[in-house]
């Protein structure tokens, strides 16, 4: 397919965000997100008034557009008028904004959240979505069509521009110019570690060999990080675009997207693309008229953590248990069944396009001079906007916090965030205006990671997340190298007595020299960062640990078995027994309407019977 | 060996979601893991003699299924649930209270995470990340994701996905 074709496509199909369809257009946000907080019943709903009132209007959906906190959302465009997007809708709300909006041109003003900036006529008292506090600060490369287009339609990835950049690298540059493209714009692995993608490219392209493969790591792990769920579900053609021309670059044919069988949504999005990638002539032998013949294959996880790991990955996609092997030999000389194998991460590749088509420079002026361009973060924890935000690099932890995330709910004051998922770190408070960028975070104990952001307050116990973070690494460490296998269970056990009041002086210099060693001696990167959680929050939050060691308390009352026990108040206890039935310790005694007690030393102060008390006469004591 | 008491056919029934399976796949180990994956489906476990029948018709050594198998959290060897419930223990969750919601289902199935209540009605285990962290905490089951829910959902959750009191005794 040749460049004026495409154009031509650009026409054809359905504009996004204006009135190319010539009816109204309802569309529903269908993301993960979406239908847990109910969008299907919403989408029901609507099907039913528009059956009902006979109405002649377009329905149809999008991706997640990060607002987590508003779903389910749903957006009305009429011909020729703004794309008022509803917040919170509730499957009562649906006949009132189809009566007014789509029927008679009113938007309902209670409920609508947003407008598109593109429409021609603006409604007065709705903000703009680059008024929203939320969206003002970001800027979106990866996400640019998520929440916009119709995930599951070609035309409208084309319509926004979608593949010019393919046709471009296949049409008009050489491998070794897109190569030089990339290096140029500085794009980095948005995985984790920040490796340079056009170096990385570079390397795969100068092994010889008759037969390469390239990879999308789509194996999103982390707890706390769903960006490349949402890019998935939301946006599939970019990532597809990304890898084209990224199997143009290296030479390779063919190609793997891994991802986890826990993201069915999109799996399915994905198994659609495809198929419209390959009828539309993007995948396949002579791409874009170009002799450049290429195609992708889904391979779905089966629940390994490691393999999120580049060599575990590959073994994975081999059929055998997803282990990593020591590097050298780099997947780049070595990889999928001993071809010379690129990896890269979903967000890296969405990257891409927008790198060809806008070119190297524009790319480079976002962000700083070692961090180019944007990094996506799940904004999750104690935060008034939960979401998925992008933002350029080397913004401040402060700017994404409190001017896009709201900052934190009334009442709850920032204690630390938590960047880079089990294998980053815990940033404390005084050092948030620290600028979002490889090297900054990297300097503080923490990562990039994948992007999971995740805000504590003051009822976060420290010790509990570090526990939390390495109870899981331990959990998916795949046992092949003792340090990893061994030396995380050692530490988690430490860190288990101290979060049970058995802490021993000495427990946080052995908690230091074992996960420096881990570390040092990891086979893999799983084993290598595993002990981060535990090294940054000891170096931030040390006094907390002490706490539990020396005088056996918990500060943010979090560890069980630390708190005080419950006391029944004797004046008011009716004598119910309800206490004595609920007490899973059997802590509760007493004779039947007579006053209960607890035993203080058998009690561990669950709070099971304070909760169900008919006359709220139970109490933790002082 | 011969056996007269049709067990020889009784299994030979039970591959044939199996035989149906294979041939979808060239005989190559590269497609272990998605048979495994297509097995669990069809069979809602992975069970010893299906295992071994995949390993001798790939080719490959019964010890080398069995450690795949057995490597990846999402195959099972035994038998489960009619719904399976996956209460989501990730950072977001655990931080706004996804553990209360793990107690409540324990207490309310009689049953501990990673078990099976003795009726195959469900079985109850915890996940790394369902990816919804917007949405904490969140469970998930079946296909069906519940988010921000607390301990005092469950009961009502549950009870949706339980077989109506009618179509039991209509059973019966």
């Amino acid at each position: 397919m040749t460049a004026v074709r495409l154009n031509e496509l650009k026409g054809s199909g359905p504009q996004p965000a204006t009135d190319g369809t010539g009816k109204p257009r309802i569309i529903v946000g269908m993301g993960t997100c979406g239908i847990a907080a109910g969008a299907r019943k919403i989408l029901q709903a609507i099907m039913q008034e528009v059956e009902s009132r006979r109405l002649d209007v377009l329905v149809t959906q999008t991706g997640c557009i990060g607002m987590c906190q508003n779903e389910p959302l749903l957006d009305v465009q009429l011909p020729g008028g703004p794309r008022i997007t509803y917040g919170n809708v509730a499957v009562k709300d649906v006949p009132r904004i189809i009566a007014s909006h789509v029927m008679g041109g009113r938007v309902v003003e209670d409920l609508a959240i947003a407008q598109f900036a593109e429409g021609k006529l603006e409604v007065e008292n709705v903000p703009r979505y680059d008024e929203l506090d939320f969206y003002r600060k970001q800027h979106r490369i990866a996400l640019a069509n998520c929440g916009h287009i119709d995930p599951e339609s070609i035309d409208e990835y084309i319509a926004a521009g979608g593949y010019t950049a393919c046709t471009k690298a296949l049409t008009e540059m050489t491998p070794e110019e897109v190569i030089a493209e990339v290096k140029l714009a500085g794009l980095r692995g948005r995985g984790g570690a920040g490796f340079p993608t056009g170096l990385k490219w570079e390397l795969t392209r100068r092994t010889p060999s008759d037969k390469k493969y390239i990879i999308c790591n789509a194996d999103e792990g982390d707890p706390g990080a769903f960006m490349d769920r949402s890019i998935l579900e939301g946006d599939p053609h970019r990532v597809i675009e990304g890898m084209i021309i990224g199997g143009y670059a290296i030479g390779a044919d063919e190609g793997y997207i891994y991802i986890r069988a826990e993201y069915p949504l999109a799996i399915k999005r994905l198994e659609m693309a495809l198929k419209q990638a390959r009828e539309r002539g993007f995948l396949g032998t002579d791409i874009c008229g170009s002799g450049f013949s290429f195609d992708l294959h889904i391979k779905k996880g089966a629940g390994a953590f490691v393999c999120g790991e580049e060599t575990a990955l590959m073994a994975s996609i081999e059929g055998k248990r997803g282990m990593p092997r020591p590097k050298p030999p780099f997947p780049s000389v070595s990889g999928l069944w001993g071809k010379p194998t690129n990896i890269n991460n979903v967000e890296t590749f969405a990257n891409v396009a927008e790198v060809i088509r806008g070119g190297a420079e524009q790319f480079r002026s976002i962000g700083t001079e070692g961090s180019t361009g944007t990094k996506v973060f799940a904004l999750t924890g104690k935060i008034a906007n939960t979401g998925l935000v992008e933002v350029p690099m080397g913004m401040s932890l402060k700017e994404v916090i409190y001017e896009i995330g709201g900052g934190l709910p009334s009442g709850a004051e920032l204690k630390a965030v938590q960047i880079g998922g089990p294998s980053g770190g815990c940033i404390p408070a005084e050092l948030l205006d620290l600028p979002i960028d490889y090297e900054s975070l990297q300097e503080v104990g923490a990562m990039m990671g994948s992007g999971g952001m995740v805000v504590m307050d003051q009822s976060t116990c420290m010790v509990d997340v570090a526990r939390f973070f390495l109870r899981f690494t331990q959990q998916e460490s795949c046992g092949k190298c003792t340090p990893c296998r061994e030396g995380t269970k050692r530490m988690l056990e430490i860190l288990d007595r101290i979060c049970s009041a058995q802490g021993r002086e000495g427990d946080l210099e052995l908690l230091e020299e074992l996960g420096q060693h881990i570390i040092d001696t990891s086979l893999c990167q799983l084993g290598g960062s595993a002990p981060n959680p535990v090294l940054s929050t000891l170096r931030y939050f040390r006094d907390e640990y002490e706490a539990h060691i020396r005088d056996k308390r918990c500060p943010a009352d979090v560890c069980a078995g630390m708190s005080a026990p419950y006391e029944i108040d004797t004046e008011s206890c009716i004598g119910c027994g309800l206490c004595a039935r609920l007490c899973p310790v059997g802590a509760v005694s007493g004779e039947r309407r007579k006053p209960h007690r607890i035993d203080g030393d058998t009690c561990i102060s669950c709070g099971a019977c304070a909760e169900k008390c008919p006359v709220h006469a139970i109490a933790q004591g002082a | 060996m011969a056996c007269m008491c049709g067990h020889e056919q009784g299994l030979q029934k039970y591959l044939e979601p199996l035989e149906q399976i294979l041939s979808n796949y060239a005989r190559e180990e590269r497609y272990l893991v998605p048979i495994l994956q297509d097995v669990q489906e069809a069979y809602g476990y992975l069970p010893a003699e299906v295992l071994r029948e995949v390993a001798r018709c790939l080719n490959i050594s019964f010890s080398k299924v069995y450690g795949v198998a057995t490597f990846y959290s999402q195959f099972h060897l035994q038998p489960r649930g009619r719904n399976v419930i996956k209460v989501c223990t990730g950072t977001a969750c655990h931080v706004r209270g996804g553990g209360e919601v793990l107690e409540a289902l324990q207490k309310e199935l009689g049953i501990k995470s990673g078990e099976t209540t003795p009726d195959l009605e469900f079985t109850l285990e915890t996940v790394a990340c369902i990816g919804a962290c917007g949405l904490a905490p969140v469970i998930m089951i079946n296909d069906d994701v519940h988010g921000r829910i607390g301990p005092q959902d469950v009961q009502a959750i549950l009870s949706s996905y339980r077989r109506p009191a009618e179509t039991e005794v209509a059973a019966v």
